[in-house]
């Protein structure tokens, strides 16, 4: 039993394709297998469980009975939010016995007898526990000297089911950039929320968010943000410019996952890390490794 | 052993500790089902056995019913084991032929089903009259009690409790053990004390000198205690000193080593300032500190460290008290009672990374502000910043680490109380407007809410809204270069920051990290959040559930100076009470030996922790000194061949008792 | 200016709600609150709450039914949980939000705007086909949300298309969506009890 079961969620099948793009890549990389899940469902997300809780958890349940089905190897969800609500779903039915009651009765109708035997992850704590720094460094083709980065982790995998440790004070970005040879500067709002779906529903309040992030970012002088959800990524990307001319404020930086800063790292090609399809990328071309 | 001299007449007497016991337990079933037990010839309910119609409806039963031995079911024996043997023994019976059942601490207290609650009664009951059938008299036996007291830290509840013993004990001596260098704790480091606001060591100092001159006090300073073994009155006590590297009978405290030192500078982190202040590898503590000696830390000296060194100290010290080959010393005593008074620790505020300690700068403890309050301390008493600057705004978060089950969930009691008086000094001093966070202002004690009137009529801000973090990320030009306070004012409605120059956190008082320890060696308990627990919360809230040992201040749990120091008083008192009674009942729960199933192996010699057994060569047996006997039960569960037993916990009882439970 | 008395008799609120509320998973803990308001400094989005998170439950706890599900605070949560990890009393605060959301999207009488009707749309997406496809959800907030932001929209959508973060022709979903819509539909939906007959939405005070 090896390697990795792989839950993509939605969004890296869309906006987060170079999230996907890289992960593969790094993974791959160092020789670390992700099998997707096998005609996976979304995960509820946030909305699912505004509506009811008990399809909320069956939902995300779903995925990690099939998984259980396979080889019940470990479940890496790189985006955060889907990572909590399978986490959540886990906990939730192992906290609750009658939610597990009636949710296993449903999974069961339809062949998938849940247990609770697979572990859910997030991808940074994969790389950097079961990979660990040492195997990382050795992989480093092309430190990022002199690029420095703000660490951004958001909320969904600190809270309330840390996938890395730990919710108030988080390291593991910080670590993974160490590895790499970049500099993440000192973030105070690093683990505060990117205004997840209210950039959509309330925008004003979102945008809020994002331009807070974005500011503090920029006036620590970095070259990029990393960071480690789809929804984190998009949030701090897309809306850029339009706060820029709504606030008259610079607040245009790159924005990349954590793979990304780890592939271009390791040497790997632009495209395979779906560099080519963000909106902004490091000043400097990354693979020359060190800063004009 | 052998058999009953006359036949079993048994009465049951349970007990409804007002709802306690029958708001559970179906006591009049209980009352029938032990009535029908074997060797049982009455058996009854009453609301409070414990009570004096109790007590008499038991001794009237002894003489109507002509019983011969008794099972009272109640609570747990450590609370009335005691009351309910001697009324036996006032009615005639042998106070060992009496057994106790506990159906309330194990039976109505954890649970709520009352049909399991009732018949886990009914079976403790059967195995109580099974096992009481097999009980024999014994007899008890009473020790001198040894008049020396051992008393365990050196702060205001150490000093106080010393200094009562000693002031009425004559002739007898109190051994008094600190473990940092000076003898103050805590106390010593404050400035001023709430809510008089008289200063701490204008109070402090005279008792540190009257514990220092006193002829009944023996002062261990630098000292632990390593062991401790023995029973009420008579103790054996093992005290190690740390070496200070100076010989204390020949320092005087001149303190021209400390001069002399081959470091000229001071670049060492002062424990007693917490390191805001620096030290010399020789070093005082404090000015006044008691003894008023110096001491070496070996890990900064530069000859304990690397063995090279001028030693320039030593031709500094006229007095030839340097000893650089000092080694650590055990001295041995005998006392008859313990006052533990050890003290608390301040919550690490790291564990709230929330709050920035240790990473913002300008982020205190509380204890940490005490210090710079200090005149002694390293500012001199006027809290700076760490540009040297006097903060302009600061404020004072309160439950930082209590309140919170994150962390301890327990009040500590004091915080609010010493966050006002910090707010008091600090707006005095520097003239900064001061913000206290707080989620319930409380101030009971004499004197106590009026202080907060006064810091309310002095312009004090309070802010009622537990603060959930400390931020440098700023969001308007007022804020720049600011800590920024994050919190709802909970009474106004709004979420506010407020950004200020320093910010001081309200550390709660936790168990010494070592209590664990503590409690093991002097087989004491402690309460789930890891203070030592007093015998009744009420009734004996200074005695433990070993006699002889008495605790004080806030190793029991958080509590002020004045608390401290009556419960100091009233832990002196308890155990003067026992010396001045002068003897001690011993139970008679010795070994005894078969002397015909003995094989002479010689086991349970090697396994006796007291050294209590012997070998009879004529005989080719063992046998007991009953004296030194503990019955700790070690030797009689090692015997192969089962003759070594132990008095009131016999073989033949315990499984007696086990049957009836099963 | 109007002048509004705002006393409230105890025949207007829900002594039950509480009870409701500390019933769902997630809600147990409600009893415990000290008030401190930790929640609502911690929350990044508090400052726009017409009630802070504090305030919500102490209004459940009271049995302000109307109040609590019919406040816009319960749909400007954004999940962070940064509520429920600080909560001394370690309420799930962010869970509490959750099981009000689903009460106020069960009765119609509460106010609505756009981030429910944005949640009901996303559901009936994902039992269709089983995954979410960002685009077509675009649309439909746009659509909720008005012109005005559809507007705003275009020129992101734009970017994303030329990036091939976005399509408006690929749909994402499973090859059998009926897999899932078998579980779903062997749960029942649970309905939040209703509000009890006595307690009007807007009460008139005596």
């Amino acid at each position: 039993m090896t390697g990795y079961l792989y839950y993509p969620g939605c969004s890296l099948k869309g906006s987060g394709a170079p999230y996907e793009k890289s992960l593969l890549a790094v993974f791959s990389a160092l020789g670390q297998e992700l099998k997707e899940i096998p005609d996976w469902n979304c995960c509820g997300a946030t909305a699912y469980l505004s509506v009811d809780q008990d399809m909320a958890v069956a939902m995300a349940a779903r995925n990690l009975a099939i998984a259980e089905k396979l080889d019940g190897q470990d479940v890496v969800a790189p985006c955060s939010g889907c990572y909590l609500s399978l986490a959540k779903a886990k906990a939730t039915l192992a906290e609750y016995p009658d939610v597990r009651a009636r949710v296993t009765a449903a999974l069961g109708k339809a062949s998938l007898p849940y247990e609770g035997r697979v572990a859910v992850r997030h991808p940074l704590e994969v790389l950097l526990t079961d990979v660990g720094p040492e195997v990382l460094k050795k992989r480093v083709t092309r430190p990022l000297k002199n690029l420095r980065v703000a660490p951004y982790y958001g909320c969904a995998i600190l809270r309330p089911y840390p996938g890395v440790p730990s919710p108030q004070a988080p390291h593991s970005l910080e670590d993974l950039c160490r590895v790499v040879g970049a500099t993440p500067v000192d973030y105070p709002n690093k683990a505060r929320c990117c205004g997840g779906m209210l950039t959509a529903g309330v925008q004003s309040v979102g945008l809020r968010l994002v331009e807070i992030l974005l500011c503090e970012a920029k006036a620590a002088d970095v070259d990029a943000v990393v960071t480690t959800c789809p929804l984190c990524q998009y949030n701090l990307e897309v809306y850029q410019e339009r706060i820029c001319k709504a606030k008259g404020k610079d607040v245009r930086l790159p924005i990349l996952y954590f793979t990304q800063l780890l592939g271009m790292a390791f040497g790997l090609d632009d495209h395979a890390l779906g560099m080519d399809q963000l909106l902004r990328v490091p000043l400097v071309a990354p693979c020359a490794g060190v800063k004009a | 052993m052998n058999p009953p001299a006359e036949a079993p007449r048994i009465g049951v007497f349970v007990c409804d500790c007002g709802f306690n016991i029958l708001g559970v337990v179906d006591v009049p079933a209980v009352v029938k089902f032990a009535a029908a037990l074997p060797g049982v010839v009455h058996a009854e309910e009453y609301k409070y056995m414990c009570s004096d119609p109790g007590q008499d409806l038991i001794k009237k039963a002894v003489q109507e019913h002509g019983l011969n031995r008794v099972v009272v079911a109640s609570c747990s024996p450590t609370l009335h084991e005691r009351t309910f043997r001697r009324v036996v023994s006032e009615a005639g019976i042998n106070p060992f032929l009496f057994n106790m059942v506990n159906i309330r601490e194990g039976v109505s207290w954890v649970t709520e089903d009352k049909v399991q609650a009732t018949e886990k009664a009914e079976s403790l009951i059967d195995a109580g009259v099974r096992r009481v059938t097999l009980q024999e008299p014994l007899e008890a036996r009473s020790e001198p009690v040894n008049p020396n007291v051992l008393v365990i830290g050196g702060g205001i509840a150490g000093m106080h409790a010393s200094l009562s013993l000693a002031n009425a004990n004559r002739g007898a001596k109190v051994h008094l053990v600190e473990r940092q260098p000076s003898i103050g704790g805590n106390m010593a480091r404050f400035d001023k004390t709430f809510p008089t606001l008289d200063c701490a060591s204008c109070i402090l100092t005279p008792k540190m000198t009257e514990v220092k001159i006193h002829p009944n006090i023996r002062l261990h300073s630098y000292s632990e205690v390593v062991s401790v073994d023995g029973y009420v009155g008579n103790f054996d006590v093992t005290i190690e000193h740390k070496p200070r590297y100076i010989n204390e009978d020949l320092c005087i405290g001149c303190l021209k080593c400390i001069e002399a030192c081959v470091f000229k500078d001071a670049r060492f982190p002062n424990e007693f300032d917490l390191g805001l202040a620096k030290r010399k590898p020789i070093y005082i503590p404090f000015p006044q500190a008691v003894p008023t000696k110096v001491l070496i830390d070996p890990h900064d000296c530069l000859y304990l460290r690397l063995g090279t060194c001028k030693k320039t100290c030593i031709d500094a010290c006229e007095k030839d008290a340097i000893d650089l080959e000092q080694k650590p010393d055990r001295v041995s005593l005998k006392v008859g009672t313990i006052v533990v008074a050890t003290g608390f620790k301040p919550f690490d505020a790291r564990r709230k990374p929330q709050y920035g300690y240790g990473v913002l700068p300008n982020v205190y403890t509380a204890l940490e502000m005490e210090r710079f309050l200090s005149p002694t301390g390293p500012t001199e008493g006027v809290p700076l910043l760490q540009d040297g600057r006097k903060p302009e705004t600061v404020g004072i978060i309160h439950c930082v680490g209590s309140r919170d089950k994150n962390t301890n969930e327990y009040c500590s009691k004091v915080c609010c109380m010493y966050s006002l008086k910090l707010a008091h000094l600090i707006k005095e001093r520097t003239g900064a407007e001061v913000y206290n966070f707080y989620i319930d202002m409380r101030t009971p004690g004499k004197g106590y809410e009026e202080f907060y009137e006064r810091l309310l009529s002095e312009g004090l801000k309070v802010i009622r809204g537990r603060v959930a973090e400390v931020t440098k990320a700023a969001l308007t030009r007022a804020e720049k270069d600011h800590l920024i306070i994050r919190a709802e004012d909970t009474l106004a409605g709004f979420v506010r920051r407020i950004p200020v120059d320093m910010v001081v956190l309200a550390v709660g008082l936790e168990p010494q990290s070592d209590t664990q320890e503590l409690r093991r060696m002097l087989n004491l308990s402690c309460g789930h959040e890891g203070f030592l627990q007093e015998l009744h919360p009420k009734l004996a809230p200074v005695s433990t559930a070993t006699d002889g040992i008495f605790i004080a201040g806030a190793c029991q749990g958080p509590k002020d100076i004045p608390e401290t120091v009556a419960q100091a008083g009233a832990a002196a008192s308890e155990a003067l009470s026992l010396i001045h009674r002068g003897v001690v009942e011993i139970q008679p729960y010795t070994a005894v030996v078969n002397e015909e199933l003995c094989s002479g192996c010689k086991v349970c010699i090697g396994m006796c922790p007291y050294d209590a057994i012997g070998y009879d060569e004529e005989k080719r047996v063992v046998h007991v000194t009953e004296v030194k006997c503990k019955g700790c039960g070690v030797c009689a569960a090692a015997c192969p061949t089962g003759a070594m037993d132990q008095q009131h916990f016999r073989k033949e009882l315990v499984m007696a008792e086990i049957a009836g439970v099963i | 200016m109007q002048v509004v008395r705002t006393v409230k008799y105890e025949e207007e609120l829900d002594a039950g709600f509480t009870n409701q509320v500390a019933s769902e998973p997630g809600g147990d803990a409600i009893w415990n609150c000290l008030q401190c308001g930790t929640c609502s400094a911690i929350c990044p989005v508090s400052i726009y709450m017409d009630k802070t998170p504090r305030r919500i439950i102490g209004l459940i706890r009271g049995g302000f039914r109307d109040e609590v599900l019919g406040s816009l605070s319960i749909w400007i949560c954004t999940s962070c949980y940064a509520c429920t990890v600080e909560c001394p009393q370690q309420i799930r605060i962010t869970d509490i939000m959750y099981i009000a959301k689903r009460m106020a999207m069960k009765e119609s009488q509460y106010q609505r705007f756009v981030v429910p009707a944005v949640e009901e749309a996303f559901v009936k997406m994902v039992r269709k086909n089983g995954r979410l496809t960002e685009s077509r959800m675009g649309i439909k907030v746009v659509r909720k949300s008005g012109l005005r932001s559809g507007v705003a929209m275009f020129p992101i959508a734009w970017r994303l298309m030329r990036k091939h973060r976005m399509s408006l022709l690929h749909v994402e979903r499973m090859q059998d969506p009926a897999s899932l819509r078998a579980v779903l539909d062997a749960l029942e939906p649970r309905h939040a009890p209703t509000a009890p007959a006595a307690a009007p939405s807007r009460a008139a005070g005596a």
